[in-house]
């Protein structure tokens, strides 16, 4: 197991730096430096910004200082639109909120999808069952941008009883239509899988031997059914977060809850490349440290892949 | 009193082409420590005729009749009935050792819920009897091994392991079904030896389901030959394969190479089993049957007794089939036997 | 919305199994495809939108980019849904009519969707295919580099990109198109492998073809069915992206729109009592999504029935 991990890490570690190197590159490659604005600078003004923020220096240079800033120091360097911030600053500002109603979103989509799914196999065929199918097939077109504006519609405009923006820490009123927003849709994928594999996995051979044993039927699922029906849901998982922190956007953006996504979008409309960095690097490294926890999830039910 | 008493089984499924037959009418009884064969090509319904006894049928299968164990009805009984007979009086072992054990369990793990279960043990005491008992299957270091999960067995092992999971409770019934059909000749045969040793050890009735006769020869003492769903001959194994008195039990007899016949041809039943949707009116052998007369695909042949303990379904002539002599005009189109 | 890779794996092998077997799994698909009520709603519905984007030009009677002086400024009242003035599907906030922008918007959705989903179908077919017939270091590189992408957070590089290289429609269609292949390619390459030594591709080897024409013409179409399922159900996911970027304002630029523009503005004005600025863009958008789930998931359910 533990060289299992390692070997995880040691992939890990080159695809994070790889990340940074092409984003990095990618920003140089991009016409237009950040400063050529409608307005030409004078020459002498753009020498001097491009040697404050080491502009000026060859490229690999470069790449070697934002690595070292950010490895080291975990330091992203200074916004190229708001000089007087820097990017941690903006980062940290919306981070908590994002982080919030993020990880209650994943929660609430991973336990709600697992026990609507466990619970339509089970009662395969019951009107439940038909609930749950309804319910997951409905919910895949109602991505977060499509929830959200119908959440404001319902509970804001018409019954008034959620506010439509903004955020608290606390006032967990102004969580719920973020949160709902953003995990609907993967609750119902979620659902789908486990439904799914669920019924597979208790129509498998090494079920009947369990029921053979004489053992009652919930022991059957909790035993021997549960832990092979969640391996197709937690390789999920993985793109579910991903798919998560990039639907954050979309939630800042419309409910103005002002978390990283804001930040992340008024960076790409003003072309502040180094927030945009920052922001796809941050993520870049939360998604790879969150496969890792994935991976070793599924070596640790899954005797086969330890190897 | 007969151990276990299946009188009058059916087995269906629902499936979107409608409703399969898989077992018909079937009426069989094992008595204490005896072995019963159940025989027949795939698709036959034995399997699923021991499914439907241990109550396993999957969601769309449906049992009608009647089977009494010790004199109690388990055919659609409650759980809570059933999961007192399961593993402690009927065990049963299955085709693929390969998937049939738990891949996520360690076989410790998966030999102790029995006993703990059951019999109420502790865990560690149950890991010692579960050890005890892969000695009984002879597998070497057992201690060790008891901790490894399945894919780190092989095929054989694998088996063995199932099969001391099957006795741990020291069941009265065994259900063997196709226990060899996976593995290697070589195998297989110790795998036969070894059911048939523990089968004196612990006095256990078996019913030993395979589509192997060579098998039923060497460990069974009645057999029951299946077709379609349906039993076609009973009897004792002798009798039974000296003189098979159903055109069916003929064609798989001469479908089994043997040493002794050298030189011979190997014979094959010309066409294939029957669609089991829609099944034939009258007797499902008919279009591969090389005795077959007209009525024969309108009526369908009830299991008669014409000797003492053998019974067979078919309508022709017990002498004409015991002298193999099939009636000319049909033998042209199909070629084939003498 | 996801794509199961588990199913999409198992129909990839029966694809194989069947082609061993040398019985074409496209003769019985067709017919429980046809039985299959839902796929062919799904279809009837695909058919009708294609329709409404086609031809919807021709009934509009005010184009996209047109304003209709005698509904601005009083949206909320003159410029509800109406046959008499001729915006069926009333007006937006700017006094445009909306039935001929819902038209575009289907339109450019549509295209993004189905050259996305084309592009990710085609290069994820490729590379896999490629990886998984030259075999090797060659495989073993190529894979690793999609395991490297896979956790790279796509939909920020691709507004990354978009944000650099300018927001076209070229781009966007590229780079939707350029993230979705991964999948594709491991599950090709799987198939492949299985593939490959089978005897027609060994017998087309020993006549001395080369590679690449063997991949061309005896691998890629073997590998038909999981690919047409595969697009059918990346198509939806390709409009979800695109429609998700463009809310966000950083995808197709006025004066094109696309649903996830119009969903955007409707949202953005719905407050105001105008509703149907977002409704009519959302169900066309909705029955778009459910068509084409339910046709591709009936295509697999065709392709690799359950009961066997």
């Amino acid at each position: 197991m533990f060289a299992y991990i390692m070997r995880r890490l040691a992939v890990a570690i080159p695809t994070l730096l790889l990340l940074i190197v092409i984003s990095f590159v990618l920003m140089h490659l991009a016409p237009g430096g950040p400063f050529s604005h409608e307005r030409e600078l004078p020459a002498r003004v753009l020498a001097n910004l491009n040697a404050k923020y080491g502009l000026d220096e060859p490229l690999w240079r470069q790449i070697v200082n934002y690595v070292y800033g950010i490895v080291v120091h975990f330091d992203f360097g200074p916004s190229f639109v708001y000089p007087d911030r820097t990017v941690n600053e903006l980062l940290a500002d919306g981070f908590p909120v994002t982080l919030t109603y993020g990880s209650l979103a994943f929660l609430a989509a991973v336990l709600v999808g697992v026990s609507l799914g466990v619970a339509a196999a089970i009662r395969h065929n019951s009107w439940l069952d038909y609930l749950a199918v309804g319910i997951s097939i409905g919910a895949q077109v109602l991505p977060n941008f499509v929830m959200a504006p119908i959440l404001v519609l319902i509970f804001t405009l018409w019954y008034r009883i959620l506010p439509g923006g903004g955020w608290s820490f606390s006032d967990p009123s102004f969580w719920i239509m973020p949160v709902v927003a953003l995990a609907t849709s993967y609750m119902a994928s979620i659902a789908r899988i486990t439904r799914s594999s669920m019924l597979e996995v208790l129509g498998s051979n090494h079920i009947r031997t369990a029921r053979a044993k004489g053992m009652p039927e919930h022991r059957v699922i909790l035993r021997h059914a549960l832990k092979p029906a969640m391996l197709p849901v937690i390789s999920y998982l993985g793109p579910v977060f991903v798919s998560m922190i990039t639907g954050s956007v979309v939630i800042d953006l419309y409910f103005s809850t002002g978390g990283i996504g804001k930040a992340f979008v008024e960076s790409a409309l003003n072309r502040d490349y180094a927030v945009m960095m920052g922001v796809t690097i941050l993520i870049g490294s939360l998604t790879i440290l969150f496969n890792l926890v994935v991976d070793i999830l599924y070596a640790w039910i899954d005797p086969k892949i330890r190897y | 009193m007969a151990l276990l008493d299946i009188n009058d089984l059916s087995v269906s499924f629902r499936t979107n082409d409608g409703m399969v037959q898989a077992v018909n009418n079937v009426s069989l009884s094992v008595d204490q420590g005896e072995t019963l064969g159940v025989v027949g090509e795939s698709g036959s319904g034995k399997s699923q005729l021991s499914f439907a006894i241990m109550g396993l049928l999957a969601r769309n299968g449906q049992a009608t009749g009647s089977v009494r164990f010790d004199g109690q009805e388990i055919l659609n009984a409650p759980p809570k009935i059933l999961n007192r007979i399961r593993a402690e009086k009927i065990a049963m072992i299955f085709q693929d050792p390969m998937t049939s054990l738990n891949p996520y369990m360690r076989v410790a793990d998966q030999m102790a819920e029995v006993l703990t279960l059951h019999k109420g043990m502790s865990r560690r005491q149950a890991v010692t009897e579960a050890v005890r008992m892969l000695d009984a299957v002879k597998i070497p270091d057992a201690k060790g091994r008891v901790r490894l999960y399945p894919h780190e067995f092989s095929g054989g092992m694998r088996q063995r392991v199932m099969i001391a999971m099957a006795l741990l409770c020291r069941p009265s019934l065994l259900i063997a079904d196709e226990p060899t059909t996976a593995l290697d000749v070589t195998v297989q045969a110790q795998i036969m030896t070894l059911l048939a040793e523990l089968r004196r050890e612990f006095g256990m009735a078996m019913i030993l389901i395979t589509h192997d006769l060579g098998v039923v020869a060497g460990s069974c003492e009645r057999v029951a030959v299946m077709y379609g769903g349906r039993i076609r001959e009973t009897g004792p194994v002798g009798p039974l394969f000296a003189a098979p008195a159903h055109p069916y039990t003929q064609g798989l007899l001469g479908a089994i190479p043997r040493i002794d016949h050298e030189g011979d041809e190997l014979s094959v039943i010309p066409g294939s089993p029957p669609n089991m949707t829609h099944p034939p009116a009258g007797c499902a052998f008919e279009p591969r049957c090389l005795y077959r007369r007209e009525d024969c695909a309108c009526q369908r042949p009830a299991l008669e007794e014409f000797a003492h303990a053998r019974a067979r379904a078919c309508f022709a002539p017990l002498d004409d089939v015991l002298q193999r002599r099939p009636p000319q005009a049909q033998t042209t189109t199909q070629g084939g036997q003498p | 919305m996801v794509i199961e890779q588990e199913k999409m794996q198992r129909l990839a092998t029966r694809m194989v199994e069947q082609e061993v077997k040398g019985r074409s799994p496209w003769a019985d698909a067709r017919k429980r495809f046809l039985r299959n009520k839902a796929a062919m709603a799904g279809l009837v519905i695909l058919v009708l939108v294609a329709l409404f984007a086609l031809f919807g030009d021709m009934l509009a009677v005010w184009s996209n980019e047109e304003l209709d002086f005698s509904v601005m400024g009083q949206v909320a009242t003159m410029g509800a849904p109406s046959l008499e003035n001729g915006h069926y599907f009333g007006t937006d906030d700017l006094g445009r009519d909306l039935f001929s922008r819902t038209v575009q918007g289907t339109q450019i959705s549509l295209m993004v969707g189905i050259v996305g989903a084309g592009i990710a179908v085609i290069v994820g077919t490729l590379y896999g295919a490629t990886a998984g017939y030259v075999g090797g270091r060659t495989d073993q590189f190529m894979m690793r580099a999609v395991d490297i992408l896979m956790s790279v957070p796509y939909m920020f590089v691709l507004i990354l990109l978009l944000v650099m290289f300018g927001r076209s429609i070229a781009m966007l269609f590229l780079g939707i198109g350029l993230i979705s292949w991964l999948e594709m390619s491991r599950i090709v390459r799987g198939q492949t492998l299985s593939l490959k030594n089978r005897e027609f591709i060994e017998a087309a080897r020993a006549t001395g073809v080369s590679t690449w024409k063997i991949i061309i013409r005896h691998i890629v179409p073997n590998l038909l069915g999981v690919v047409a399922v595969y697009a059918t159900l990346l198509v939806p996911l390709m409009i979800l992206t695109e429609s998700f970027i463009s809310f966000l304002g950083l995808g197709v630029q006025e004066p094109l729109t696309s649903w996830g523009a119009l969903i955007s503005e409707g949202a953005g004005t719905m407050s105001y009592g105008t509703l149907w600025q977002l409704a009519f863009p959302l169900f066309f958008f909705v029955i778009t999504l459910f068509g084409f789930f339910f046709v591709g998931d009936g295509l697999r359910d065709a392709l690799d029935p359950k009961e066997r």
